[in-house]
């Protein structure tokens, strides 16, 4: 079967095309088509970890087909190894579960069958993001689920809130994909490939600097961040609870959110070739833990206690990780990568179920307020019950799952003690806050008499994925009880297998935390002895901070948003005014030169030319005057003339001066005398020639 | 010798265009379908050439279905020289394809209507010719033939300030051209014998003094950058864009700008080596610029058109970044897949955003919202499109970024590869602000509820579109099969 494994995708990806291009009128067909789809992929998943487990995790790969594009090798190809196979359950036994819980969450909406067609794209990335054996074809999935993140927080578009939210998603997490595809640039340069096993190879044969080993993995990393919500992106995951609950349940707590931390737990061979990396990765995972932790104290939306949860859930795993890649890149041994990866399966499964019972309630309840809800446990007994099972699996109880794999994560802290401290104390707010959740939801009285009227169980579609789920939380991480002789740590497992001795007294230590937690809330929410409003006025300020999420939405719309919008609009402006304004100022220029040119043009070429006529025309009616006719006119024309000339060649020749003063005063005095005497003789001669200009 | 195939994808439409001019004015549908189905012909050819190229020739750098050299005038060695290599090939599909969309989308037109589809033919001839010519002189001429048209149809059919993008695109590309007219001559003139024979040039091109190669690259660098166009030269583009009618922007998109990066790699790239190599990272630099740049100015804008027309700044920004990676077969690849993906998917954008305005009469993006709730199929698509022109993967943008990206990010300083990155997320943000503004949140029944769902004729412009789009995502091998000969040769003669 493990050969055929690149049916586990194609099979949700049939489904996604048959629906969109012939079941899509059929609402039922188009449902039911897309779960016989999962519970195919299913069954393979099973098989396959079966088959996987018989090779002891040895990995099985296969290029399905193989390209070259110059140089570096861009292969369609999947691995198949203990974490796939894992995943692939995880994946598709959530999905499953979520698909057929939405039969009943989503009926009577109008785009009921597009609902089905979404989670089957989705379910198709995921896949294919999960038997990826090469960081090109992880990118490429991690893209598309991405999108289908993008289409189902923004599933219900009317709603402004709900649009806003998929693109906060979308463009928050391209944001740590900038990251990402720096790392697989720098991925494709210094190891000329894309297969895992060929780059890690590189790394571990030292053939890249270690200084480059770091930087890559921070940037591979970025991804991570993006995908997995983790400080400072982490802003998008809370908002993303506008989408339907189921989506929430599959894409934003179980599955797609874990890309991230599946991603560095995939490439752990960087961050085991580099401790710094790994330290990055580290504090990030904590820090977003803390962080998340804290604020989920204090929130009134049951989607978003649950989101806040998540992220501090996620930050565990990558911190896990992180731990076990420093502890690996010193030479020490870790319990890291069985803890992260262990969390992720066992997470998986109590955080969807929190979430499919929280669609239940607010299905029942119509609002995601929990203080105006309170005393639903005898009216929803399925729902309940599961969903305190999860609370108190992700609390960390004896015995359930979430207790087997908190505790490996606190084994993992052991040698870094601010880690150990904190990570505790997250424990505690984890468990408190849960149960804030669970009295305030389930126990007391109701808080709002009408919807505490309308409320009734869920539809039976919508309580087995409960009950299913809620098994799971109960025994999935048995599967990890350190006394095991073959346990999850001997199957899932990263470099050298190795025994982690089951510590009692850190197991007792995190179950004193976990149960101090829960008789807090116990005491503040269920038996009221200590009033919440009082404790929040008491920690005014502390209060206001978290409830306002650290402020995080509003510095980053004053820091970032803002000032990009305004850049955004300022270079318009500078691309209209200068460069443009440039273009246009050049054709301005020439209009102005040109018509500088024309001035030019009838006024001195063309005036010089007029001009000419002019003067001759002038000169001509001052010759006309010689042309009289009168006898001795001539006569005193010549000798005037007669004078000159012999002036001129007296003055020249004889005295040799430069201007001929006497001649040039004679001629003027002639010509004087002329016009005189012919303004006396006949004035009557103007008119006619003013007429003949005409 | 057989048929003269790339001589016909130019005379073709020509003779259309002579017959479409002697079909009676007012017999409006004639003119249509007798147009559209002549296009119909050359796309079939340059579908036909794809296809015997990819089997027959696409291992070999050399140029194939040479026409000529005949000599045509003769006292200046001008000659009638056709021929078509691995780069030329995949554009005249696209310019087949695109000819035949855009006149199949022009239906709506119903003024002058005869003069619009005759320049619309001419236009198409003009374009196959640039990408098929191998004599300056008949390049240069066929440059210039493009022009005529395109200024008419956006100077008669276009919109309000029509006037004034149409002098801007004529005047700023003729400036451009006037440029590449002295280049030419310097060329000419310097060889010897002289010759105006663009391949026997292009062998020859690297031995010219290193100063003379500067100014002919720089002067063909003008002409060629205003064309596609390379920021700061881009402003005519919005305006062109804007103003034209819908068909005329799809081809200005699709085929026009990449006559710019197909000018510098069939003419300036490989004939000046020299001069590239020390003027390569200012190209990159303007390339990443671009990148950036439009990405900023597309998310302030307001009108649809326009927004689409600066991310098309942005995304031949992209083919600059890869320009500039001069060494990197990756990058020169990548910039061709970006030349072709660009024209499908901008393309594509326009054709959608024309639909949209035929019904709405607007393109100002404030005045949608929701349209996703009453148009699922067009908002579908259109969705499909901005997904896209984003990058993401499955489609082919992706493939030619990323292939830019890497080849880049090898060649070039990683820093400003680096930065050019953020051109990824620059585009998601401004596409999906678009996708939720216009079809995203409260739909306005009163203002928009008689508009009609995308017809089954615009449907089948974008179609193919969609498909190409998806093939090269999905299965990018063929088409890099057929140009990795020609490429890998390009290269080499860069590297000289």
């Amino acid at each position: 079967m493990t050969e055929n494994a690149y049916l586990i995708p194609l099979l949700p990806m049939f489904a996604f095309v048959m629906i969109v291009f012939f079941m899509r009128w059929n609402e039922k067909l188009s449902a039911g088509f897309s779960i016989a789809m999962i519970l195919i992929s299913w069954v393979m998943s099973l098989v396959i970890l079966f088959e996987t487990l018989g090779r002891h995790g040895e990995p099985y790969e296969i290029y399905f087909y193989l390209t070259s594009f110059v140089g570096i090798n861009l292969e369609v190809g999947f691995l198949v190894d203990s974490l796939t196979a894992v995943m692939l359950m995880v994946v598709t036994t959530v999905g499953a579960c979520v698909e057929i819980y939405s039969v009943g969450y989503m009926k009577d909406d109008p785009r009921f069958s597009r609902f089905f067609s979404y989670l089957s794209l989705f379910l198709f990335s995921m896949l294919g993001l999960v038997l990826a054996n090469n960081f090109f074809m992880i990118f490429i999935f991690w893209e598309l689920v991405g999108l289908t993140s993008y289409l189902l927080i923004g599933f219900w578009f009317e709603k402004k809130i709900a649009a806003d939210a998929g693109k906060k998603a979308f463009i928050t997490t391209r944001i740590g994909d900038l990251g990402f595809i720096v790392g697989l640039l720098m991925v494709a340069f210094y190891a000329g490939t894309f297969n895992f096993g060929g780059v890690f190879d590189k790394v571990s044969a030292g053939l890249i600097p270690a200084g480059i080993v770091t930087v890559m993995g921070i940037f591979l990393f970025c991804g991570a961040i993006g995908k997995s919500a983790q400080f400072p992106l982490h802003v998008w995951l809370p908002d993303a609870m506008e989408g339907p609950t189921p989506v929430s349940a599959l894409i934003h707590a179980a599955t797609m959110v874990a890309a991230g931390v599946y991603l560095v737990a995939r490439i752990m061979n960087i961050f085991v070739g580099s401790a710094e990396a790994s330290m990055v990765v580290a504090v990030i995972g904590l820090i977003t833990s803390f962080l998340a932790a804290s604020i989920g104290l204090v929130q009134n939306d049951i989607k978003r206690v649950l989101a806040y949860s998540t992220v501090s859930q996620l930050g565990y795993m990558i911190m896990a990780l992180g731990l076990y890649g420093y502890d690996t890149a010193g030479g020490h041994h870790s319990a890291g990568y069985v803890a992260g990866t262990l969390h992720l399966m066992t997470h998986a499964f109590f955080k969807g179920l929190l979430f499919l019972g929280a669609g239940s309630v607010i299905h029942a309840v119509h609002t995601n307020d929990i203080q105006e809800m309170g005393g639903l446990a005898p009216k929803m007994k399925i729902t309940s019950i599961t969903f305190m099972i999860a609370s108190l699996s992700i609390a960390g109880i004896f015995p359930l799952s979430g207790f087997w794999s908190k505790d490996e994560i606190i084994a993992a802290t052991l040698h870094h003690p601010v880690f150990l401290i904190v990570t505790l104390l997250i424990a505690f707010m984890t468990a408190f806050y849960m149960w804030r959740l669970c009295f305030l939801t389930f126990f007391g009285k109701p808080r709002d008499q009408h919807r505490f009227d309308h409320a009734h169980e869920s539809p039976r579609s919508m309580t087995w994925p409960l009950m299913v789920l809620g098994f799971l939380s109960i025994f999935a991480g048995w599967v990890a009880i350190p006394w095991l002789p073959h346990g999850f740590s001997s199957f899932v497992f990263h470099g050298e297998l190795h025994h982690a001795s089951p510590n009692i007294i850190l197991m007792l230590i995190s179950t004193v935390v976990a149960v101090s937690g829960i008789v807090l809330a116990y005491f503040i929410y269920y038996k009221e002895k200590i009033s919440a409003d009082k404790l929040a006025e008491k920690f005014r300020p502390i209060y206001k901070l978290l409830y306002n999420k650290y402020y995080f939405d509003e510095i980053y719309h004053l820091l970032i948003l803002n000032p990009i919008l305004k850049f955004a609009n300022f270079m318009w402006s500078f691309d209209a005014g200068v460069i443009d304004g440039a273009v246009n100022g050049t054709a301005w220029l020439t209009i102005v030169w040109s018509n500088i040119k024309l001035w030019f043009d009838t006024w001195i070429v063309d005036g010089a030319v007029n001009g000419s006529g002019w003067l001759v025309r002038q000169g001509a009616r001052i010759l006309r005057f010689l042309q009289s006719g009168s006898m001795q006119f001539y006569v005193l024309f010549i000798l005037v003339i007669v004078v000159v000339i012999a002036l001129i060649k007296f003055e020249f020749i004889r005295i040799d001066i430069h201007w001929p003063v006497i001649t040039v005063v004679f001629v003027l005095g002639v010509t004087l005398l002329g016009v005189l005497s012919k303004l006396a003789a006949g004035s009557e001669d103007a008119p006619s020639s003013a007429k003949q200009e005409e | 010798m057989g048929f003269p195939l790339l001589s016909s994808l130019v005379f073709i439409p020509i003779i259309g265009m002579l017959v479409v001019m002697f079909l009676p004015k007012e017999r409006h549908s004639a003119i249509k379908w007798t147009s559209t189905l002549i296009s119909v012909v050359p796309m079939l050819i340059s579908f036909w050439l794809l296809w015997d190229y990819f089997f027959n020739y696409a291992g070999d750098a050399a140029m194939a279905y040479v026409e000529g050299p005949v000599s045509w005038i003769p006292i200046l060695n001008i000659q009638y020289y056709l021929g078509a290599d691995g780069i030329s090939i995949p554009l005249l599909a696209l310019t087949g394809l695109l000819s035949t969309v855009s006149l199949l989308a022009s239906f709506n037109i119903n003024f002058r209507v005869k003069e619009y589809f005759a320049f619309f033919l001419l236009l198409e001839a003009g374009m196959m010719g640039v990408f098929v010519a191998l004599d300056f002189f008949l390049f240069y001429v066929f440059w210039e033939v493009m022009l005529v048209p395109m200024y008419f149809l956006i100077g008669v059919w276009g919109g309000p300030r029509k006037e004034y993008a149409a002098i801007k695109f004529f005047l700023y590309t003729l400036f451009g051209s006037i440029f590449m007219l002295v280049a030419i001559l310097i060329l000419y003139f310097t060889s010897e014998p002289h010759s105006l024979n663009i391949l026997e040039l292009r062998a020859t091109g690297s031995a010219m003094a290193y100063s003379l190669q500067m100014v002919c690259f720089i002067f063909f660098f003008i002409a060629f950058a205003i064309k596609v166009p390379v920021w700061p030269f881009h402003t005519w583009l919005p305006d062109a864009h804007v103003e034209a009618p819908t068909a005329v922007s799809v081809i200005l998109a699709g085929v026009l700008l990449k006559m710019g990066t197909y000018g510098m790699l069939r003419v300036s790239w490989p004939m000046f080596p020299e001069a590239l190599r020390s003027l390569s990272f200012w190209i990159a630099l303007l390339g990443a610029i671009a990148i950036i740049y439009g990405a900023l100015v597309s998310m302030a804008q307001k009108d649809l058109k326009k927004l689409v027309a600066y991310s098309s700044v942005s995304h031949m920004g992209y083919c600059m970044l890869a320009l500039g990676a001069i060494s990197s077969v990756q990058a020169i690849t990548g910039c061709m897949f970006q030349m072709i993906s660009h024209g499908l998917i901008t393309g594509a954008l326009f054709l959608l955003v024309g639909v949209l305005y035929d019904r709405a009469h607007t393109r100002e993006i404030a005045a949608f919202g929701g349209v996703g709730a009453k148009l699922p199929i067009y908002s579908g698509i259109m969705v499909f499109f901005s997904m896209a022109a984003l990058g993401l993967p499955g489609m082919s943008g992706f493939i030619s970024e990323f292939m830019i990206f890497v080849g880049a990010f090898s060649a070039l300083s990683k820093i400003m590869v680096g930065i050019s990155v953020l051109g990824v997320v620059l585009g998601a943000a401004y596409m999906l602000r678009m996708v939720q503004r216009v079809f995203l949140g409260e739909f306005d029944q009163k203002r928009w509820g008689g508009l009609t769902e995308i017809n089954f004729r615009e449907i089948v412009t974008v179609g193919p579109l969609m498909l190409l789009t998806l093939w090269i995502g999905i299965y990018p091998k063929p088409l890099n099969d057929l140009m990795a000969a020609t490429l890998e040769n390009l290269v080499n003669l860069m590297a000289r």
